[in-house]
């Protein structure tokens, strides 16, 4: 192993993948071979054509596939899948495949010694014909299937390998293991193939499949270390989400919009931070989408644009509830101030959706989002993947200043904390609790402020209702503790007063 | 029987390819006497004619004709495998198909 000191560290090939060069730190080794494995349905056989399709895309760079088990005429029809036209690139010459697959009426007979001289010729003549800077290989196990003789197949690959060098081609070759924690690949090709190892995931956990995409090591250079989460998307392939590698750069800023009820905002000091991300917190029927409703409702009224990411309800349930409450959500969606994206949550795992949803804000470009609810996509999410998938929305919609509004269920109808909560709590600007109050027969309703990052707000818990132009809030619960525990008890006075003096606080109701 | 078309595909002139041209060419002289027509090609001087007949390895012995095509692959150096192989009767495939 030579001086590390005097050699420049390799240099790195962007490859066009979304995120990915994120976590690489500038994307795959330039001018080598990069191995990729992973189990049955990891996405090897995606990340391989994606690295070839962003190239011809987004930098101008042919490529060259090579497969070994899955034949061209089937992988042109997959591909066309993610919106690559394979056949249109290989009419302009930019996309070549060498077919290595195992032909139908294959009965070789094997007779002596033989190399994979063929082969070679084939990929060299692609590389040239198309002027390929890059190259896939689609998987080495499948080579060991075809040829009985495991240590000629081993020297030939590792020859290969080598003699890619040649063709200056940054290379990407797949292999398969068979355990999601065991060893790196099958037939120990990781040891000859490559200096450059990276690992796909799809890990079962409780029920639920989980992407991630690790970088194991790098000959010679950086990345980032661990596993990060990835989807496999219909219309654009993979894309890695990189969590941790997202800096801390959001600009901060000091300028107030309106909730959409005029008492809130007073609540909250004058209203909510244009780059705020409130939780809405209360049991089922306490007003939490009222609240998202008449957030968007008011602000879409006024002519922001507002989206509505709806996990609960249906399209016509959210329609008539919103005119119930004196809004008219048709009117706003065809004005295009408005703009309502309904999804059952079951239809796909955390990063699907927040891939999705990241996708609809960057197309509609609204200031003002909703999520009704985070519960919702909690019931399909592990808890990690869940809390990485808020971390990463969060940290998106304050990268380009949208206020945000999220609900969460508590589980029990008098309150308690939520594991939606404990997840967020630290991560949101502002929480807002709502709570079902037991008081001489009858339910009530409460509404705190319970937090708000940078401003002063009220500390009261305030009774409100709700009719048919929606919220309404009242005046603070005087006599009763409990509220937020679910145990509502009213106190008499005296006892009050005793317990007010204890606290010296001089702001004590100060909307601004 | 019908006229015999071999082809076989080297890489070059290695060792390997020479061996299997000369046990190739002996066992034509020797045991089909002018009943064969023999083409050797190097996939290293014509890439485009490997790839139409997708060979992987190297070399690679083609009986293109009788059909069913079929392939031996390797240095030719066990002449009772080839003599075998020459041998054996057509039509073995298991999944009979057209050939494209």
């Amino acid at each position: 192993m030579s001086s590390e000191g005097r050699i420049a560290s390799v240099s790195k090939l962007a490859t066009g993948i979304p995120g990915f060069d994120l976590i690489s730190d500038g994307g795959l080794p330039k001018h080598r071979t990069t191995l990729v494995s992973g189990t049955a349905g990891s996405a090897k056989t995606v990340f391989a054509a994606q690295f070839l399709a962003a190239g011809i895309r987004e930098a101008n760079e042919s490529g060259v596939f090579v497969t070994f088990e899955e034949p061209a005429d089937d992988l042109r029809a997959n591909l066309r899948s993610f919106g690559w036209d394979v056949e249109a690139w290989e009419r302009e010459g930019r996309w070549a495949f060498v077919d290595a697959s195992p032909r139908l009426d294959q009965e070789d007979v094997t007779s002596g010694s033989y190399d994979f001289g063929g082969l070679s010729a084939r990929i060299g003549h692609a590389i040239e014909r198309v002027k390929a800077s890059r190259v896939s290989l689609d998987s080495l196990g499948a080579v060991f299937s075809q040829f009985a003789d495991a240590a000629t197949v081993r020297r030939e690959l590792q020859r290969m390998s080598w003699s890619l060098k040649n063709y200056e081609v940054t290379a990407v070759m797949t292999a398969e293991r068979t355990e999601e924690y065991g060893d790196i690949a099958r037939f120990g090709v990781e040891e000859f193939v490559a200096d450059n190892v990276i690992v796909l995931r799809n890990v079962l956990e409780a029920e639920k499949r989980r992407r991630t995409i690790e970088i194991l090591k790098y000959r010679g250079t950086v990345h980032q270390k661990g596993e990060y989460p990835f989807a496999v998307m219909p219309n654009s392939g993979i894309v890695v989400i990189p969590l941790s590698a997202i800096n801390l750069e959001q600009r901060s800023t000091d300028r107030r919009i309106s909730s959409g009820d005029t008492e809130l905002d007073a609540m909250c000091g004058g209203g909510l931070f244009q780059d705020s991300v409130v939780l809405v917190s209360g049991a089922t029927g306490t007003g939490k989408t009222l609240l998202a409703t008449e957030f968007l409702g008011r602000g879409a009224q006024r002519g922001e644009r507002s989206l509505l990411l709806a996990f609960e309800e249906s399209r016509d349930q959210l329609f008539r509830n919103a005119a119930g409450w004196g809004l008219d959500f048709a009117a706003l969606e065809k004005q295009g101030v408005l703009r309502v994206e309904c999804a059952y949550p079951e239809t796909a795992g955390p990063e699907d959706h927040l891939i999705r949803m990241k996708d609809i804000i960057t197309s509609f470009q609204p200031t003002r989002v909703a999520v009704d609810s985070l519960s919702a996509l909690e019931r399909v999410s592990t808890a990690r993947g869940f809390r990485e998938m808020i971390v990463t929305l969060t940290s998106f919609l304050k990268q380009h200043e949208i206020a945000a509004m999220l609900t969460a269920a508590t589980p029990s109808l008098l309150g308690g904390e939520s594991a939606t909560e404990s997840h967020i709590s630290t991560i949101t600007d502002t929480i807002v609790l709502l709570r079902y109050v037991e008081m001489f027969g009858e339910m009530r309703r409460g509404i705190t402020v319970l937090k708000m990052r940078g401003s002063k707000h009220d500390k009261d818990i305030r009774e409100f209702t709700i009719d048919q132009e929606g919220m309404h809030i009242g005046r603070p619960f005087r006599n009763v503790t409990g509220i937020l525990s679910g145990n509502p008890v009213h106190v008499v006075p005296v006892e009050i007063d005793r317990v007010d003096h204890l606290f010296q606080h001089g702001d004590r109701k100060e909307p601004r | 029987m019908s006229h015999l078309v071999l082809k076989l595909y080297v890489a070059g002139r290695s060792p390997r390819s020479q061996r299997a041209v000369s046990y190739l060419e002996a066992l034509c002289a020797r045991e089909l006497a002018g009943e064969a027509e023999l083409q050797v090609i190097d996939v290293l001087r014509h890439p485009e004619l490997a790839e139409e007949a997708r060979i992987f390895a190297t070399p690679t012995l083609v009986k293109e004709s009788p059909a069913p095509q079929r392939r031996l692959v390797g240095d030719l150096s066990e002449t009772k495998v080839v003599l075998e192989w020459l041998a054996a009767p057509s039509g073995q495939n298991r999944t009979p198909r057209e050939e494209t």
